[in-house]
């Protein structure tokens, strides 16, 4: 498995990022290092292993669903970088033709 | 100057009036400023000084938080009210916190004093803390190094004297390494003991918030005030929290296990021998030793980075430019405006590790990467709880090398990843590790020592560190 340059472009738009094309050779060299040392995994079997996806153990955690005070608008519009009175400002989503 | 060795001393000279704690506070903004090409802060608040007056009245009055007048930095990556919160990152360059994190909350209600925020790599990506946009943070003990990362300006403020104690954070060793490279206490506590809450998500079931401090009495302290469920935290543990403070002294023999994967080729001569000579002393005092095994270390440091740039990789989605952080000016459609804000926002590293996040989650990766590396996750716990059967705590080293030169790593991303060696594990395993300053190399640079202990045990890494310390088997 090794990652091309059409594979960092492809990641990049997952990842919604843009590199230019000296940054891209840089990465794709440097993800195919990362890549081929954590390839050292597939020396262990784990077939019969249950995958950690939390180190302590939890139970879920319920609570009754009651309402309380919460962050106010003018608050949530704080940190903005394009607002108006009440609302959120971004690029327009809809195109018109 | 600073005549007293821990926090309790401190309220002593406050009562007998031999110390005013307007003037502590002024030595420390003074040193601060001193200080300045340290490059610890990112950001000083000069009128805390106002809180002092106030609070040295409570302590003379004697009622009083447990906290009251000490002098504490915090890591930008933590939210206070009214505060900037940047995570050293150009991203979150003009963020205001609108609320303060369950541990800020705390520290406030025992009357400490918050002086200001420090240094660190961006989003807490990095083991040198050359990743800020706020530049290098440099170590005291020689300025052509890095004070280790990713908590960097809150082991430099520690360890020059800029403050009492600081909070850092501690995904795969951010407090531990620089704890060890600057020469003071660190600690991760167990996963869950401290809430969360406040704290900018970088790997959630990794992430720990910890205290820097120059005594293990003041460790136990801080541990005893943040620790605690926490209802903002879902995965706060409702473990009970000890008394840490007032249960420093071990009421028998603990057995220490050595970890045979540790002490191999790739540690520091230096490092080897000087945690031995603590071995041979605490030998000396009775302590009884084994060897022990953790045969899956040699696969952490692949398991860490899959597991935390996954998770990273999603929990950074959120910087889009839309509600809050940097947007890029008159984007051309919604896709430009999430593309051109994230790239010129986020550093190189974090940039390199949403990449490899995104690829170990996409489709036809995940089970090979993602996957794999949970299962693995799963060999790396049950090792310790295998060595913990037999043994109460286990001594390794915190770092295979002392503080490495600025730029000595910087093009080599494995080589910077393979430093945290012998942190990681802890991480993965969720359990609770101290780092201890033993002594110093033959360039005057700090040695650390690390202590591990089970899931919520505490109180016996303090314990042993308060051994260490007060019976001065320490080198220096």
């Amino acid at each position: 498995m090794s990652v091309t340059i059409k594979d960092v472009e492809y990641i990049a738009k997952l990842a919604r990022l843009k590199f230019e094309e000296d940054e891209k050779e840089k990465l794709c060299k440097e993800m195919n290092q990362i890549l081929e040392y954590m390839a050292k995994l597939n020396e262990l079997d784990t077939e019969n292993i249950e995958p950690l996806s939390h180190p302590i153990e939890l139970n879920n955690v319920f609570r009754e669903d009651e309402i309380k005070q919460s962050v106010s608008t003018e608050e949530a519009l704080k940190n903005a970088p394009d607002k108006d009175a009440q609302f959120f400002r971004v690029p327009k989503i809809i195109n018109v033709e | 100057m600073i005549n007293y060795k821990n926090h309790r001393e401190k309220i002593d000279k406050i009562l007998k009036k031999e110390i005013s704690l307007q003037d502590n506070v002024q030595y420390f903004l003074n040193r601060i400023e001193e200080n300045n090409n340290l490059n610890a802060f990112n950001f000083v608040f000069p009128e805390c000084i106002d809180k002092a007056k106030e609070i040295e009245n409570k302590i003379l009055s004697g009622k009083y938080g447990k906290l009251a007048g000490m002098v504490i930095a915090i890591k930008d990556v933590l939210a206070i009210k009214d505060k900037p919160l940047t995570c050293s990152s150009n991203i979150l360059k003009n963020f205001v916190s609108i609320y303060d994190a369950t541990v800020i909350q705390k520290l406030i209600k025992e009357d400490a004093i918050i002086i200001g925020k420090t240094n660190c790599d961006e989003f807490a990506m990095g083991s040198s803390n050359e990743n800020s946009k706020f530049g290098n943070v440099l170590n005291p003990y020689d300025n052509t190094r890095v004070p280790g990362g990713s908590s960097g300006g809150s082991a430099v403020a520690v360890a020059a004297d800029l403050c009492d104690v600081s909070f850092g954070t501690d995904t795969g060793g951010s407090i531990r390494q620089p704890a060890a490279f600057c020469g003071v206490f660190g600690l991760k506590p167990t996963y869950g003991r401290v809430s969360r809450y406040g704290l900018t998500a970088f790997a959630s079931s990794f992430d720990s918030i910890g205290p820097f401090a120059k005594s293990t009495e003041d460790t136990a302290l801080i541990l005893s005030v943040i620790a605690g469920i926490d209802k903002h935290d879902s995965t706060s543990s409702n473990n009970p929290v000890t008394d840490y403070m007032n249960n420093l002294e071990l009421n028998k023999k603990l057995t220490i296990g050595i970890p045979k994967e540790y002490f191999t080729e790739g540690l520091n001569e230096e490092i080897k021998n000087s945690i031995f000579d603590i071995i041979d002393k605490l030998k000396n005092n009775g302590f009884e030793f084994k060897e022990i095994t953790l045969p899956h270390n040699q696969y952490t440091i692949a398991t860490y980075y899959i597991l935390t740039t996954a998770e990273a990789s999603a929990n950074l989605a959120r910087y889009d430019g839309a509600r809050y952080g940097y947007r890029i000016e008159n984007p051309k459609n919604l896709l430009d405006m999430y593309i051109e804000s994230r790239s010129k926002g986020f550093g190189k590293e974090v940039k390199r590790r949403i990449m490899l996040g995104t690829y170990v989650l996409s489709s036809g990766y995940y089970d090979a990467y993602y996957k794999k590396a949970q299962k693995v996750r799963q060999l790396i716990k049950n090792d310790f709880i295998n060595a913990f059967k037999s043994v109460d705590v286990i001594i390794t080293p915190t770092t295979p090398t002392t503080a490495f030169k600025i730029g000595e790593n910087i093009d080599d991303p494995l080589q910077m990843y393979l430093n945290d060696i012998y942190t990681t594990s802890i991480n993965l395993a969720g359990i609770p590790a101290i780092n201890i300053p033993i002594g110093k190399d033959k360039n005057n640079l700090p040695i650390g020592m690390q202590i591990l202990a089970n899931q919520f045990e505490e109180d016996k890494l303090l314990q042993m560190s308060y051994f260490i310390e007060k019976n001065r088997l320490l080198s220096h």
